[in-house]
């Protein structure tokens, strides 16, 4: 079974809504994972009949991929997909991307807002900010690809058992694309929509993704 | 010498015995005990001899005594801040990995 794992933290007015949109694709096997949210995010989640797994306190966007990913290893799924919670993903790219992954025979098909012309990004992001994640991300994980940061993931049984997520932030994306490599897992990237309801990682957020991923880098030297 | 620099070497070596006892009760590695040591006595000779900074300075092709202790101690704090750094980011690890085994119970 494909499993959709979904990080979310403060997002009790938007995960139903989310929920339902993955019900309306014929998705029903979902997990969600409250990142340690404030307000009712569990409990809506809840009420929609998911599995619903808690972090008693915020530990980040990676660490509750993991969380989902670490269920899904003993739940047995066949694929996982990362989805995030905060309703800027198209539901109905999951479909598509899991067809292409039994057609290509892939282990991972990363999304990418480049592929195609549906997502349409603030100028800064598109012009500055994400060209410049383009080459660090290159720089920490040897692949060039169009889109480097984005959560939309779909991972293969195998890749499953392979990948660990161990930055709890937002340095998990580069991390997974690092291990897939070192792995020898392949991969492919594919189209996804994004619609832009807040802003999303910015010149300060992308600074602390370098500043984690050279951080953590050196754990296991200290 | 100096009631000044009496006073400081007399600080320097209670810090070294307090490393001491700290490393034969096992509340430090003998790395950090040994660095911390070096540390103490590198202070106490530059107290008693203020003029070995020059030679020092000298030696490496740097103008006066002050500013050879001023690069060795930026460097040096450099270094252990982002070894706390990284020890942060391993603390942080261990607490996700508590969370994690919570949610999953």
């Amino acid at each position: 079974m494909a499993i959709v794992i979904i990080p979310a933290y403060n997002e009790e007015k938007i995960i139903g809504r989310v929920i339902r949109g993955l019900f309306e694709q014929g998705l029903k096997d979902i997990i969600v994972v409250d990142d340690g949210s404030a307000d009712g995010t569990a409990a809506e989640a809840a009420a929609t009949g998911v599995i619903v797994l808690r972090h008693e306190i915020n530990r980040g966007q990676g660490a509750a991929l993991e969380t989902g990913d670490a269920k899904a290893r003993l739940m047995q799924a066949d694929m996982v997909v990362h989805f995030d919670g905060d309703d800027q993903f198209n539901p109905a790219d999951i479909r598509r991307g899991i067809e292409v992954m039994n057609e290509k025979k892939v282990d991972v098909v990363l999304g990418s807002r480049f592929l195609d012309s549906r997502s349409h990004l603030p100028w800064p992001k598109r012009k500055i900010i994400l060209p410049i994640s383009r080459w660090v991300n290159f720089v920490f994980t040897g692949c060039l690809l169009t889109d480097a940061h984005n959560g939309f993931r779909i991972l293969s049984k195998n890749a499953l058992e392979k990948v660990r997520i161990t930055h709890d932030r937002m340095a998990h994306n580069t991390e997974v694309i690092r291990q897939i490599r070192k792995l020898g897992l392949s991969y492919l990237e594919f189209p996804v929509e994004v619609r832009y309801h807040t802003y999303g990682q910015g010149v300060v957020g992308g600074v602390a993704i370098v500043r984690d991923l050279l951080v953590g880098l050196f754990t296991k030297f200290f | 010498m100096l009631p000044i620099q009496i006073l400081l070497i007399a600080f320097f070596v209670i810090a070294m015995v307090k490393v001491a006892v700290k490393n034969y009760k096992g509340e430090l590695s003998i790395g950090t005990t040994l660095s911390w040591i070096i540390f103490w006595i590198i202070a106490a000779l530059i107290t008693a001899q203020p003029d070995l900074t020059s030679s020092a300075a000298k030696l490496f092709g740097v103008g006066r005594g002050a500013d050879i202790v001023v690069y060795f101690a930026l460097v040096g704090l450099f270094f252990m801040v982002f070894r706390l750094m990284v020890k942060i980011e391993k603390l942080n690890r261990e607490i996700t990995k508590v969370v994690r085994d919570k949610a999953l119970m």
